[in-house]
């Protein structure tokens, strides 16, 4: 403003400026505007920063366990409620006469790992969803009608994504077996179930807390959807099929090997499950009866450095877009031909979590883009307006569309006549792929793996199964997958 | 009806605020006729404001205490902002009433965290209000201010020598001196003395003898001030040096080594001092070190971040969860209650005190008072930017009060003393002639007194548009012939 003004002054500019330079020769108005300039845009810089962090850090600040604010907030308002997709009451705070508060999850276990608890610390939405439960969005008419007989305000209700019947035939198949499963729908990224066991009851989180604490090993808060590392097996064939398909776009289809029942190379030996010789296979068939050999020989013809940047784009060793806290899968591509051929079966030094499987498993159901998952769908106060909506959004593509629909063929030949049989003939046509992924040397011990989704033509929601060391995926982990995909067609019809 | 007033007067406060501060900025524009209407809603603004935070306070709190306090600080507030212009007609009113805005501020929030430091704070400001007042008549009285230049640059040197011998270890820094009851911080005060001293020697010949003589001065101050681990004053006199050498010699080169050289010596601090290293470890990853280094500022963005655009409301939030928050993160304590938008308003409303005085310094021609408005804004405005982005983590941390707001009574009798100089520079400027406000040329015939420029020299400040330029430069052009 300032600045116009020395530039408009006396009308014919030059010289009149030139004059008074002479004039003035001691005048420094020049540097008294520059300076009043520079540090006015340092303020503003300061203001901006401001602004910047309250729009997009306020919610973290609150979150943050360190926040002293949040037992503030709680001591004005009760804890809202969390409720599944249907409206099901999943975790409420129930008030008696003398205004003592008790955190109650109708459903106990079931839910243990993903709504998680809210004392002794928080978990699952708990957690995740704590800034919008501890606040208030109540009318003002009401916040003084409570100021006045003075009881709290009623938190904000969270509207989660999950479903009850999913959750419940997916903890009832999983039965006794440690292992995970998780949902989600496609075309959204909405987590519909996540079942992780072994589970515990919320409910009486104060009094189990102790041994949960002592007894390690059970690692019962763990929640191995999201945080559980395990070797993915066959499920892992999937990539290396699709950088196979990368590598070879026009060929891949002529691919053929003869199955001996192993594959040699060097002094290293990787033998096909149990043994099983599978005669003459072509690309689709390896994958379909999911032989060892012929992916280890695929395997040796993959350009590593090529295969390295798949896996980043497919989110090895990255972060991963999801809200809850997870474990970040693991990989490594050497020079090693003996490591090699145990990548690209899925053994080796290779980890994934159940979840990050699922996400590039639905991102194949989806032409190749992955929709962030989340859980959360939407907040309301405790009149029922709506607080927050949060909407589907896609992170990005992982594979391109072409790519994404060769492995959808793939894994629907699994369904066909290959190791997932037993979900062919059912009302819908499901594709996937199965895997037994071995984390112990000695013979036998495997983990049963199933990654899926259905209808294969127009996918509406994808499974992921993890069954621990209960042997083939095809005997233990596709009867899951099939109850599952079962009853969200039937609840559908 | 508790929960009304206070959950309204949240939005109320807000908006306010805002208003103010667009009062603020049209204030600085030159419309005469319009200024004194915006002065008198700038007042209402700030009473009404008044009203409502303590009101909060009242309610919320449940105790008369703050009943009290609210009528003896309205009695302060109409003593600075009514009665001030009743004496000195001249008086700049956008800065007084920015000063008793800010002051007003300071004293709700104080209070709201530890009640007896802001009856100690409001004595402060009650008995510097009294004692500053007088100075522009003081100044105007005394003739030989110009002639003491040595006394203020020995003088100040052996206050803070004194300092770093016989003060008081307060949390690591050699900082204050205890008199009696009374306990001082001497470099707020030497400040002043520093400006003097340096617009003392830069006022007529700006020789490189003389530059280089101040950066020996200039040099001991700032190295006592780092030896006393007073790191963020030492900035303050650092750069304040810099851009004052900058506007006395218009010389670029100046500004640049100061950069250079602030850089380097940063530098060097970052490596010798581990007190240095730790702050800015803190700043660059203060959740890794929540648990130490980086808990004070890891709090002061809670509080930020909780209180969010609105604030959580007065007496809702827990700004005492902050290490030191009256002194060193009073601002974060105002964006917790009041909200970023009142936080926002309120770096605007420093920023117009700062533009302001630079406004002013553009029309002194007398080098000697144009150098101390100017020194005394890069002071003020300085250690605004140091306290505010450290607090929100722009910066890392150096401790230093927010002029006005913060608790601290060497803070807020120096900055209301550096406040009244420049009345008095303006009151001057304005009664002799050194400016015209309003395109009303004040004082055509500036002889007596106090060193006004030479009449040939006078510049169109100030004035409203080309006319009034165009009018200056004839009477110019008549004077020469």
């Amino acid at each position: 403003m300032t600045e116009k003004r020395e530039e408009q002054s006396p009308e014919p500019g030059k010289k009149t400026r030139a004059e008074r330079k002479k004039r003035c020769g001691r005048g420094n108005r020049r540097e008294v505007f520059l300076t009043g300039g520079f540090f006015a845009t340092l303020f503003l810089v300061m203001v901006g920063y401001l602004a910047y962090f309250t729009a997009t850090r306020e919610e973290e600040m609150i979150n943050n366990s360190y926040n002293s604010r949040q037992e503030i907030l709680l001591s004005r308002n009760f804890r809202g409620g969390i409720y599944d997709r249907n409206g099901e009451t999943l975790a409420q705070t129930v008030v008696d006469e003398e205004q003592t508060e008790k955190r109650v999850y109708p459903y106990e276990e079931l839910f243990s790992h993903i709504v998680g608890y809210s004392c002794r610390g928080r978990m699952g939405v708990e957690a995740l969803a704590n800034y919008y439960l501890i606040r208030t969005s109540t009318s003002l008419a009401n916040k003084a009608a409570n100021d006045i007989a003075g009881v709290k305000n009623p938190g904000d209700n969270v509207y989660t994504t999950l479903d009850v019947a999913l959750q419940q035939v997916a903890d009832s198949q999983l039965d006794i077996y440690r292992g995970a499963v998780v949902v989600t729908e496609v075309k959204t990224g909405k987590l519909l179930a996540m079942v992780s066991h072994p589970d515990f009851d919320p409910n009486k989180i104060n009094e189990i807390w102790d041994s949960l604490i002592e007894n390690e090993n059970s690692s019962v808060l763990l929640n191995r959807a999201v945080q559980g590392l395990y070797p993915p097996g066959s499920t892992f064939k999937i990539v290396t099929a699709l950088e196979y398909i990368k590598e070879n776009p026009e060929t891949y289809n002529d691919y053929s090997y003869q199955c001996s029942g192993s594959f040699q190379s060097g002094g290293n030996r990787i033998r096909c499950y149990h043994g099983t010789n599978h005669g003459r296979v072509d690309f689709v068939s390896s994958f379909a009866k999911s032989c060892n050999a012929s992916f280890a020989n695929i395997g040796m013809e993959l350009d590593r450095e090529r295969f390295g940047e798949t896996l980043e784009k497919l989110l090895f060793d990255e972060p991963l877009p999801i809200m809850l806290p997870y474990a970040k899968s693991s990989i490594s591509v050497t020079e090693s031909d003996a490591e090699m051929m145990q990548t690209s079966i899925g053994q080796g030094k290779t980890q994934i979590t159940p979840m990050h499987l699922n996400m590039i498993t639905s991102a194949i159901a989806n032409e190749g883009i992955l929709m962030r998952p989340y859980v959360v769908d939407h907040v309301e106060n405790d009149m029922g307006d709506l607080v927050k909506e949060f909407k589907p959004d896609a992170y990005g593509r992982l594979m391109s569309i072409e790519e994404a629909a060769v492995l959808k063929g793939l894994m629907t030949a699994v369904v066909e006549g290959g190791t997932a049989k037993s979900l062919s003939g059912r009302n819908y046509t499901a594709a996937g792929k199965t895997g037994s992924a071995e984390y112990n040397n000695v013979k036998g011990d495997s983990h049963a793996w199933f990654t899926g989704f259905a209808p294969a033509d127009d996918p509406e929601i994808c499974v992921t199964i993890i069954v621990e060391g209960a042997g083939s995926g095809g005997d233990y982990a596709v009867p899951i997958a099939r109850r599952i995909f079962d009853t969200w067609f039937r609840d559908k019809e | 009806m508790k929960e009304y007033i206070t959950e309204i007067s949240k939005y109320v406060i807000a908006g306010s605020m805002l208003l103010y501060t667009l009062c603020s900025f049209l204030c600085l524009t030159d419309k005469l006729e319009k200024k004194r209407i915006l002065y008198i809603i700038q007042n209402l603004i700030m009473f009404g404001m008044q009203l409502l935070m303590f009101a909060d306070l009242a309610l919320v709190s449940q105790d008369l205490e703050y009943v009290f306090l609210y009528v003896f600080v309205q009695i302060f507030l109409l003593a600075a902002s009514v009665m001030v212009p009743m004496i000195y007609e001249q008086v700049n009113r956008l800065l007084l009433n920015n000063m008793c805005m800010l002051l007003g501020i300071g004293l709700c929030v104080i209070s709201r965290i530890s009640f007896d430091r802001a009856v100690r704070q409001y004595i402060i400001a009650l008995a510097s209000l009294a004692v500053t007042l007088f100075i522009p008549w003081l100044l105007s009285k005394i003739r030989f201010l110009k002639k003491l230049t040595w006394l203020y640059g020995f003088g100040g040197i052996f206050l803070l020598a004194a300092v770093y011998i016989l003060g008081e270890v307060t949390h690591g820094s050699k900082i204050t001196f205890t008199l009696g009851e009374v306990t001082f911080q001497p470099s707020e005060f030497v400040k002043i003395l520093f400006l003097f001293y340096l617009a003392g020697v830069l006022r007529e010949k700006v020789t490189f003898l003389r530059v280089a003589l101040t950066a020996v001065f200039a040099g001991i101050h700032v190295i006592l001030l780092v030896v006393s681990k007073d790191l963020g004053s030492a900035l303050i006199y650092f750069v304040a040096y810099v851009f004052v050498v900058f506007a006395a010699t218009k010389n670029y080169l100046y500004l640049l080594m100061g950069a250079v050289g602030g850089s380097g010596a940063a530098w060097a601090a970052y490596l010798l001092f581990a007190h240095v290293r730790t702050r800015v470890l803190a700043w660059r990853d203060p959740w890794v070190y929540i648990d130490s280094k980086g808990y004070a500022i890891t709090q002061s963005l809670f509080a930020i971040g909780s209180g969010s655009w609105f604030g959580m409301g007065l007496m809702k939030g827990n700004p005492s969860a902050i290490p030191y928050v009256e002194q060193d993160f009073i601002f974060s304590a105002v964006c917790e209650e009041l909200g970023v938008i009142f936080g926002i308003g309120l770096i605007l409303i420093t920023l117009v005190c700062f533009l302001s005085m630079m406004k002013l310094a553009l029309g002194i021609q007398d080098r000697f008072y144009q150098l101390i408005v100017y020194g005394i804004g890069i002071m003020y405005v300085f250690q605004i930017f140091l306290t505010i982005g450290g607090g929100i983590k722009l910066i890392p941390l150096t401790g230093v009060t927010l002029p006005f707001v913060s608790y601290g009574g060497s803070s807020v009798m120096a900055t209301m003393i550096m406040f009244f100089l420049i009345q008095r520079i303006h009151m001057q400027a304005t009664h002799f002639g050194l400016r015209q406000e309003g395109g009303r040329e004040v004082a055509e015939k500036a002889e007596q007194g106090t060193n006004v420029g030479e009449r040939g020299e006078r510049k169109a400040a100030g004035t409203d548009d080309g006319k009034e330029g165009g009018t200056v430069s004839r009477t110019r052009k008549k004077n020469k012939s």
